[in-house]
């Protein structure tokens, strides 16, 4: 069984992120950049069905500029056994991926793609789900718990309620939730086994996919500043506040 | 010229930072008990280690470690000094330390001493300084006399780290005082179980860490035990002090950094005066200022880490990064500990900790004047007509 895992390069979860003067977007020079978090879970799900036997490959796969092959990198001493670089300068929007990672899939045929759920830095939760939907294939969203059996994937998912258990059919989509796994560390030997790993570069343009945004960001800003409470001195006071100062009543 | 590290070095500075952020400093004030790990911390720790892949990292690959080089391994000093939860001296979560001077046995002494070390059953000290000869070795007074087969050890070290855990000490001696440390010190490998070696008493001192005054009173040792030959003590010694001058710069970085966290984050949030620290102007240059060292001591350290693993000579080099390194961080520690006010000298934070440690590196391994006057003699070398 082949598995394909999507690792995406992100403003690392420790800093504090900064909106660019011009609110274009958030500052990311001198930002210390690491994978998402999502994906090492990911990463890590998917070295796992390596080292029981249930997987025989593992294919890391990131997209955007050159620095991503350091996330593919990590994901190659965590245990993957090679990568494949997207490699392009332009804003990829969640279609635009998910279009790509689709192009990949029609190369390596994997069984089981799986990514995080979301990438902390725009949070759009959307690329397993467009995938799924491009390729047609079953998808296990939110995983929590992921068990192989029978030719069918048993996903645990974390919804509103609690837990709901799907089995879906293979190929599938598994997207990644918190508690799925907790991913190891990179080991200073595996560090230096993924130096001699491979790591293809392909474009967009070799893919044939148009990636042109197809969302226009107006305006990135702050939230606004929280300011101090009040206290009141009785709940006629409270109710004549949201009635009249806050006008939420 | 790149002034970057390797990626693969990158990725191992991460693995061990964030070894360090989860499972050191949530826990860095409960796992010393006195100079040492707590036996139960230190099982822990060895096998979170092990599953950090750093176990033996310092070891060469012909011993069965990993061979890291120099500029690698001062990235992992530098990760690990950012905590107090491992002792300052003598770090032993990531294998058996193992004195690089051992390395240098010849084979059968190998087989005595460096094997049985590598598989934890022999632990062992060092043994050089004394009560009259400290940064000045040539002038020690322990003396080895051949004696027929033998050599008939006499005199007394002081602030030996370990050495009432130790099974044998690798103890430096004059076998010629005229000589000194032209040729007239030699290097010994004696058992503690010997007759005439006595521990005298354990210093209690204000770093972390509980050194030994040990007497040596008519030892004999053969001369199967000498490292190399009769006034080589020093030549061993050397290669090998220079890449140890460079683990304390490193220490330095990890210092620094984590003093920078500290003291911002509290400068942010503490106020005084209607408004916090971080806006006043006296607060603001004691981080910039650790800041720019910090900034300097990373220079130094890569710089001289990779000149010795390209195989260049760095003695000049380990001087400046050992008395810069130690002496600005313990500066760093100092206004880390100003800024917290009173909070800076409690022990619930590491600062005190950090502040007693760094300012004992100052004197031991080598003090900061011993290094200057030494640099002061290559500089006139040099520079002087």
């Amino acid at each position: 069984m082949k598995l394909l895992v999507a690792v995406k390069r992100v403003i690392d979860y420790n800093v504090k992120v900064r909106v660019k003067a011009d609110e274009t977007g958030v500052e990311t020079a001198n930002v210390k950049m690491s994978m998402n978090p999502f994906d090492e879970i990911a990463v890590e799900e998917a070295v796992r069905l390596l080292e029981d036997g249930t997987a025989t490959e593992v294919v890391a796969v990131s997209l955007g500029v050159q620095q991503c092959q350091e996330t593919i990198r990590t994901a190659l001493a965590m245990g993957a056994d090679r990568g494949i670089h997207v490699k392009t300068d332009e804003e990829l929007q969640p279609l635009a991926v998910a279009k790509l990672l689709a192009k990949i899939v029609e190369k390596e045929t994997p069984d089981i793609v799986i990514l995080g759920k979301q990438a902390i830095d725009d949070d759009s939760n959307q690329t397993g789900q467009m995938l799924a939907g491009l390729l047609g294939w079953s998808q296990g969203t939110f995983a929590s718990k992921v068990y192989l059996a029978d030719g069918k994937a048993n996903v645990t998912r974390e919804v509103d309620g609690g837990l709901e258990t799907l089995a879906i059919n293979l190929p599938a989509i598994v997207t990644t939730d918190l508690r799925l796994n907790e991913p190891r560390y990179a080991s200073l030997p595996n560090i230096m086994k993924a130096k001699k790993k491979e790591i293809t570069e392909i474009t967009p343009d070799e893919l044939g996919v148009d990636v042109a945004p197809r969302l226009t960001t107006l305006k990135v800003t702050e939230p606004p500043k929280r300011e101090g409470g009040i206290k009141v001195e009785t709940v006629s006071d409270l109710i004549d506040k949201l009635k009249n100062e806050a006008g939420v009543i | 010229m790149d002034y970057e590290l390797p990626e693969e070095l990158r990725m191992l500075q991460e693995t061990v930072r964030r070894f360090v952020d989860r499972e050191l400093i949530p826990i860095e004030r409960e796992t010393m008990e006195g100079p040492k790990l707590k036996p139960e911390a230190q099982e822990m720790l060895e096998e979170k280690a092990k599953a950090v892949g750093l176990w033996l990292y310092d070891v060469p690959e012909e011993y069965g470690g990993q061979g890291l080089g120099l500029l690698a391994r001062a990235v992992v000093w530098a990760e690990l000094a950012r905590t107090i939860a491992l002792p300052s001296r003598n770090v032993n979560i990531f294998g058996p330390i193992v004195s690089p001077i051992l390395y240098f046995l010849n084979d059968e002494q190998k087989q005595r001493y460096l094997y049985p070390v590598l598989e934890g059953k022999l632990r062992h000290c060092f043994a050089q300084t004394e009560p009259d000869a400290g940064g000045d070795p040539g002038n020690m007074r322990t003396t080895a006399v051949r004696d027929g087969d033998d050599y008939i050890i006499n005199g007394t070290k002081r602030f030996i780290t370990g050495a009432a855990d130790a099974d044998f000490a690798q103890v430096i001696a004059a076998t010629d005082r005229e000589k000194g440390s032209r040729g007239g010190i030699s290097a010994f490998l004696v058992d503690m179980d010997t007759p005439g070696v006595n521990l005298l008493r354990a210093q209690e001192t204000m770093m972390h860490d509980r050194p030994w005054e040990i007497a040596f009173e008519d030892v004999r040792v053969p001369s199967e035990n000498m490292i190399g030959g009769e006034g080589d003590g020093f030549k061993f010694a050397q290669n090998w002090i220079s890449a140890g001058r460079i683990r304390h710069g490193a220490r330095g970085i990890g210092v620094i950094e984590r003093c920078l966290e500290l003291g911002a984050s509290y400068a942010k949030q503490r106020s005084t005066f209607g408004s916090p620290l971080a806006e006043r102007q006296s607060v603001q240059w004691m981080l910039v200022d650790s800041y720019a060292d910090l900034h300097m001591l990373k220079l130094m350290v890569y710089a001289a880490a990779s000149k010795h693993d390209d195989g260049g000579d760095i003695r000049y080099d380990s001087y400046i990064v050992k008395y810069f390194g130690d002496t600005k961080s313990f500066e760093a520690a100092d206004k880390c500990m100003q800024i917290h006010g009173g909070l800076g000298l409690t022990t619930d934070l590491p600062i005190e900790h950090m502040w007693r440690d760094q300012r004992s590196f100052i004197i031991t391994e080598g003090p900061t004047e011993i290094l200057k006057m030494a640099l002061s003699r290559h500089v006139l070398r040099q520079y002087g007509d």
